[in-house]
Parts: structure tokens; sequence; C-alpha cells
């Protein structure tokens, strides 16, 4: 038997594969100093459970350790925490790693690390872990500290999502249910003797029967149903008829009718008929109202900016809160953090990358006293700033001072409810006044009962129960497909647009993915020699260059290096001199031309020209079928990057009017508002925060993201980079939702048409109400799931 | 057949005794957080001394 041995060990905490085999204890391998480090403290304190729950639980450790001094002002401090007394602090962190049982069980036995930790406790699907701790023995940068050294390190930001949550949760849906549904229950037990009719000999049964049942009409009408009551009358008072309109006239005639018919002892009443009406109608409710805990559609540019701020002063350094920020302070900004306010340099080497404004990945270099615009990240050294703006006016976040951000969001489309439910109101009260009056001459009495008949059994319980019942269907379809959408609505925002507006990078191109081609012919030495120089630099290009050719063999020696920014470098390399950059830089022609399909770097070893690499952006599958896309819909392209791809792209977007570049954050916005004051009904599709102004406008506003824990600016969906190839399924599917909600409105109608037919003639009996009221919702709720189902199968989304 | 009287006093009431139980459960945070206990109770809180694979 031959035995098979593994070349490549991978780590044992945190899975990534070991290059180097110098990290081992306890014959464990690891890829870092970091994990190694993880491992040896939780073996330490007895916690090695932790790998036995599952394989390489752990988050790679070989990035350097996060400043964590802020954590030590006390006005930051106080924004953070929950609770603080004397000795007890509570605080509650989100932590992004947060991914198996693992995790969970770790996070919370904190106490075997560090005793001042009394408690800790996970909600996994929230990722968010509340500590509570003794704050004399352990500050809040220790309990962060210990959370970073075992891997865990929380996202600390000052729109702190975890805050926001826990108030925005004061809403009691499910108590009205419980209550509704309690009522139900009992009236349902009460009323069935009344079906079947009592005997003479029982009737003193019926009464009691009946004051019960009114008993249970209260907590229904006055704390269940109590909504449609207030939200009916607040849009009467604003001339709008909604559905809650003949929701709430049902909800009443069916309470006055029933007391009235119990109290003369005339009739049984509709009793039965109301709870169910409000428990169905809460259920409804309480089905389109779907979270998503893990997701945030509501982020701004401070969950991205740094909670504090290094300031410089006469007395010393001070961590100030982002919002207390002034201008003309000094201000000191390090290696990766984001330079919070447009700011002069005054001291150091700024290498700032423009990422989230422009979407050009490439760090762009400044020297001193020129402004810097917020929102960029410093690559390099640490750098000192003087803030000429304040944080809230600078390039960036100036894009939230627009209205856009303010308005309100939720009425931007008329939804098909709301459009049917005007006529809806008028042509019910047409029926029911019309009876009246018909029958009104002949018999006052049964021209009363035809009135409130029609009100009850024409109440459009079913009619408002498809569309929540559809929408979560379709919701639930494209969660599968990794599609979060923010609520229902938004199934109908994107199934009424016509225009669809792409971000390029990070959107339709993968951000960091690139194709690295040779051109020309390298020796393997030479190759080492490339990979060595470029693995000096921190500059992309070159970083992509050294992935492509893997690293150098190590008797490579790089002897002389120098960088010389924006336009390449020379080195000299076990004896031969290289050169590699732009063609001015390298060739020495005054060619600056770039390629169109990317970058261009050129290469030159011991004086001969030897080749150039390209490098191109690489576009996410599916990003060609969006040509598909035109016939139905207008395709724009709108990048901040510059226009190397439009070639490439010319056969999705089509003719040269459809692609605009160098586009900043505002301009994208405006473009998005033009189009929208032309008649268009617009979709964003994009990324980061450079777009963040563009998908607030847009009708509907979808963010694209890799990693749908990370950082997604405020939108009204986000979609998984994987799935980008299945908007033009999931745009055709949102038709057919529509589609399936305009069906069981037929559907429903028939119903009401059949009711009605018994209601006009006045002999409505509670047994008939009774058994087509929930028969017409059983019937909606059934159609609406299958036929999503259906849909969703025919556009292969299931 | 008057004991329906009683019966039936009884049966609302238990309900009620659930109902309140649940609004005691609602109000506790019991259904905050609907998915963490179900991994936890599978976690051993002391562990034995490196559970083999």
């Amino acid at each position: 038997m031959s035995v098979i041995t593994l070349n490549t060990t991978t780590c044992y905490h945190c899975g990534n594969d070991c290059t180097d085999d110098e990290y081992v204890i306890d014959d464990k391998d690891f890829c870092c100093h970091g994990c190694k480090e993880v491992y040896s403290i939780l073996s330490k304190s007895g916690l090695n459970n932790y790998y036995c729950y599952n394989d390489h639980p752990g988050a790679n450790r070989a990035k350097t350790d996060p400043k964590l001094d802020y954590l030590l002002e006390p006005s930051i401090v106080k924004d953070l925490v929950e609770y603080a007394d004397e000795d007890v602090t509570i605080v509650t962190f989100y932590i992004p790693h947060i991914h198996c049982s693992s995790c969970i069980w770790l996070l919370e036995q904190l106490n075997r690390l560090k005793p001042a930790i009394y408690y800790s406790r996970v909600d996994f699907l929230r990722k968010q872990v509340n500590i509570r701790f003794n704050n004399t023995e352990i500050n809040l940068k220790g309990v962060v500290e210990l959370l970073d050294l075992i891997g865990y390190e929380p996202l600390i930001s000052l729109q702190d999502i975890v805050k926001n949550q826990v108030f925005s949760k004061k809403d009691d849906l499910v108590r009205k249910i419980a209550v509704a549904g309690f009522c139900f229950g009992n009236v349902m037990l009460l009323s069935f003797p009344e079906y079947l009719g009592f005997s003479a000999h029982d009737a003193s049964f019926k009464y009691f029967f009946g004051w019960l049942n009114l008993v249970f009409t209260l907590p229904v009408t006055f704390y269940s149903g109590w909504g449609y009551m207030r939200s009916a009358y607040t849009n009467l008072r604003n001339k709008v008829l909604n559905i809650d309109f003949p929701l709430a006239l049902g909800i009443a005639v069916l309470f006055i009718r029933s007391w009235i018919e119990i109290i003369t002892n005339t009739g049984a009443g509709f009793v039965d008929t109301l709870c169910g009406l409000i428990f169905f109608l809460l259920i409804g409710k309480f089905v389109q109202r779907k979270t998503y805990y893990h997701l945030s559609f509501e982020r701004d540019y401070r969950s991205f900016f740094p909670v504090a701020v290094q300031v410089l002063s006469e007395e010393g350094e001070k961590h100030v809160p982002l919002a207390n920020l002034k201008v003309g302070q000094r201000i000191r900004v390090r290696h990766q953090e984001i330079i919070p306010a447009d700011a002069i340099l005054l001291k150091g080497d700024a290498r700032v990358d423009f990422s989230f404004v422009t979407g050009e990945s490439v760090p762009v270099n400044k020297t001193l006293g020129e402004v810097i615009y917020a929102g960029g990240r410093q690559m390099g050294g640490a750098i000192e700033l003087d803030v000429v703006k304040p944080v809230s006016q600078s390039y960036l976040t100036r894009l939230w001072n627009n209205e856009a951000f303010n308005r309100n969001q939720d009425d931007r489309i008329e939804t098909f409810n709301q459009k049917v439910s005007k006529y809806f109101s008028v042509v019910l009260l047409v029926i029911a006044i019309g009876s009246f009056l018909y029958w009104m001459p002949s018999d006052m009495h049964r021209a009363i009962a035809s009135l409130t008949a029609v009100l009850i059994i024409a109440c459009p319980c079913a009619l408002a129960l498809s569309t929540p019942f559809t929408m979560s269907a379709a919701l639930g379809i494209f969660d599968r497909n990794f599609f979060y959408l923010k609520n229902a609505a938004v199934v109908e925002q994107i199934a009424a647009i016509d225009t669809i507006v792409f971000d390029k990078t990070g959107t339709i191109s993968i951000a960091g993915a690139s194709n690295v081609d040779l051109a020309g012919q390298l020796t393997a030495e030479e190759k080492d020699a490339v990979s060595a120089v470029c693995a000096n630099s921190s500059h992309p290009l070159s970083q992509l260059i050294c992935q492509y050719l893997g690293p150098a063999n190590r008797d490579t020696h790089v002897d002389i290096y120098n960088e010389i920014t924006g336009n390449g470098i020379t080195a000299q390399v076990n004896g031969k001199s290289l050169k590699l950059g732009n063609g001015k830089f390298v060739l020495d022609v005054g060619d600056t031309k770039v390629a169109d399909n990317g970058s261009l770097v050129h290469i030159l070893i011991d004086n001969k020209y030897r080749g150039y690499f390209t490098i191109k952006h690489q576009y996410r599958e599916g990003v060609y079928d969006m040509r598909k896309l035109r016939s139905d819909y207008n395709l724009y392209l709108l990048s901040g990057d510059h226009n190397h791809e439009r070639s490439n792209l010319a056969s999705v977007f089509g003719n040269v009017g459809a692609m605009y570049f160098e586009q900043s954050p505002q301009a994208k916005l405006d473009f998005i508002s033009d189009l929208q004051q032309q008649g268009n009904k617009v979709m964003m599709v994009g990324d980061g925060l450079n777009d963040a102004g563009a998908l607030k406008q847009s009708d509907a506003g979808i963010a694209v993201t890799d990693n749908v824990n990370n950082f997604s600016p405020g939108s009204d969906a986000i979609l998984d980079g994987r799935s980008l190839a299945k908007l033009p399924a999931f745009l055709k599917f949102s038709k057919d939702a529509l589609h399936v909600v305009y069906a069981s409105f037929v559907i429903s109608l028939l119903y009401n048409l059949i009711g009605l037919s018994f209601a006009v003639m006045g002999k409505l009996s509670p047994v008939v109400a009774a058994i087509l009221m929930p028969l017409s919702t059983v019937t909606i709720i059934t159609f609406t799931s299958l036929a999503t189902h259906l849909a969703a199968k025919k556009r292969k989304l299931l | 057949m008057s004991i329906i009287y009683f019966l039936i006093g009884c049966s609302v009431l238990l309900a009620l005794v659930f109902l309140v139980a649940f609004f005691w459960a609602q109000s506790d945070g019991q259904h905050d957080d609907m998915y963490t206990p179900s991994v936890r109770i599978l976690l051993d809180d002391k562990p034995a001394e490196e559970i083999e694979k």
C-alpha cells in the first residue's frame, strides 16, 4: 500500500496554507505567528475544545494589531457602552468573524481568559456578543484587546448599528397576534354550537356564549385591530383612501353589528369573523416583515470612518471623537487609516488610496501643502494634516447633506395595493349604499342588514393578504440566491424600473482581481528577479505581478532598490539591472498612452527591452450577458475610474452615450436624478461610498458586495457579487411576482362577488361569513406561495 | 348541564394563563435570539480534556 503524503499543510487555527514550517507547537502547524499565538493562549487556558467543534475555526491573525488607544478616552467610551456604573460595564460588540459553533463556545468562555469579565453571551444571527465586565479590573480597551488577541476583532463604528437595533425593536406586533390568536381560538370554540343550532332547552347557553364572545371582541378590536382604525383615520384626514379604510370599516361594522345582535338577542353576531379577520391580517403583516439581522441597509460614511481621530495640540496628543473635530486642528493619520476630513498635508509621505471615492484603487501620491480629500486611506507611514473643513462638509461626506438622504423612502413608488384600494373603497361604498337605498322603501330592517353585510363581506382581507404573502415568498426566493431585499416593497420597486445604471469597479469588475499576462519571454532567473523587485513595492500593479510570478527563489537578492512614484522601479538584482514601469519611464519615449484594456508594465533588463505585462481588470461572471437587458432596459455605466476599459464594455453598454467615466460621487447622484426627471424609473447597481448618493437617489438602489457582512452603503437591496449574473432573472422574477399579486386580486374579487350576492339580499348568515372569510384567506395563501415558487422555477432561481 | 359554565370558565382561565406566560417570555427577551440557544445546547460546559475527533 502506498502512503499518500500531503505536500501542503494547513494552519490548525485558520485553515490557510502554511508556506513556512517554522510555526509548530504540539505537532500542530500554523501559518503565521499570530495564529500560533492564539493557539497557545487558548491551550494555556484549557480552551482547546475550540478546535474540536469545527475544523480551523479561527480568523487569520497575520495582520497587524489595530490601534485602540482611543478606547481610553471617556467621551468615546460613553458612546459605545450600553450601561456603566462604578464597577460594572455592559457593552455589545458586533464581531464579523462569528461564523460557527466554536465561535459561540469560545466567546462565552471569556471569563476563563479574564476573570474580570463576568458574562458574555453571543447572538449568532446578529453576530453580536454582549459582555459584562468589572470596570475596576479591566477597561474597555482591555476587553477589545482580548477579543482581538483571540482573533475576534470587533467592528466599532460611530454609527452604532448595535444600538440602533436595540431601539428599533419596540413593536408589539407579536403580542397583538398572540392576543388575536387567543381570542380567535376561544371564539371559534364558543361559536361552534351556534353553527349546529341550539335546541330549545339549551337557549340559556346561547346567551352565555354570546356574551362571552362579546368580551373577546374587546381586546381584539381595541388592542390588536386598533392600528387599522388609527391608520384609516389618519389617512382619511390626509385625504388618502388606502386599504386600511375598507378594513377598518369592516372591523367597525362587524364589532357594532355583533354587539347589537347579541344584546338585543336577535342573532349570533359575527364575532368569529371579526377575530379571524384581525388574526389573519396581523399574520400577513408579520410575514411581510422579514429582517436580516446580519445586514444593515442604512449605513452611511460614519460606519466607515474612524471613531476617533488623533489630534495634536500643544498639550500633546489626544483622541477626539470624529464629530468634535474642528477646522484648524492638526491631526495624525497612520497607515491604513482613513482621512476623516478635507485637510492640508503638513508632514509625512502621503500615499492615499481613493478607492472609496473614485473606485480607482491605485494609490495617489500627495505633496506637502496639498489638500487631501476626506475618504482616502493612507497607505504608508504616519502623516500629519491640518483640517480645513468640518467632517460633515468635506468632499465625500457632503454627499450626505443632499436632500436624497432626507426624504422619505417609503413612498417612492405607488404600490399596486395603494392604486387598487382607492377604487375598491369607492366601489364598495357605492354597492353598500346602493343596496341600502334599494331595500329602504320596502323594508328598513333588511336595508340595514344588507348595508352592514356588504361592508362585512367585502372587507378586503384576502386582498390585503395577497401582497404580503406573495412578496414574502419572493423575498425568500431572492434570499436563496444571495439577493437580500430591505423589505417587500422593494420587489415592486424593482419590477417598475426601466433604466439600469451600473458602477464599474467593484460592481461589474471584481475589486482586486485582475488578469496578468506577460508579453515576451523571460527566463526563470529573470522572473525571480522581477518578482523579488516587485515584492518590495506596495503598488497594486507590483503586487499583482508578484502574485502572477509567484514568490522568488531565496537566492535572489535585491541589492539596489529605488521606486520612483507614479513611474516605476529601478533595481539591481544579482548583478543585473532592472527597470520596471510605465512606457515613459522605461522606454524613455514620450508615449504615455495607456492600453485600452488595462495597464501596461514594461520590463527592461540590462538595458534590453524584454516585453511587458498587461494587467486587465476582471469582470464578474455574467457581465457580458447584461447586453440582453438592453432590449428591455436602458443601460448606463457610471464609473469614477479612467476610461481604459471603454472598448471592453462597449459590447455590453452599446453606444458611446451610455458610458461615463471619471464621475465624482455628486455627479453620479445628479446623473440619476436627471434620468428621473426625464421620467425614467432608475435602478442603480453600485458598491462603495462613492455610489452612496446614486444608490439613495435611485428608485431602487442595489449594493453589490463580495462579503455581505462587510460594509455596504445604504441601499434598498444587497446583492452578493456571485449572483450578479442572475440579475436579469431577478428582474423578470420581480415582474412575475407582481403578476401573482394581480391574479390573487382577481381570486379575492371572485370570493367577494359570491359573498356580495348573499349580502345585497340582506341574507348573510354568520355561518356563511365565517366560512367564506377563512376559505378565501387559505386560497390566497396557497395560491400565492405555489405561484411564486412556480415562477421562480421558470426563472431558474430555485 | 350547568357544569359547562364551570368548564368553560376553567378553559378560558387556562388559556389566559398561557397567554400571560407568552407575554412574560416575550418581555423577558426569550424570543430575541431564536437561533443561538439551539447551538449552545450542544456545547459542553466543562470541556473534556481534548475531545478526540
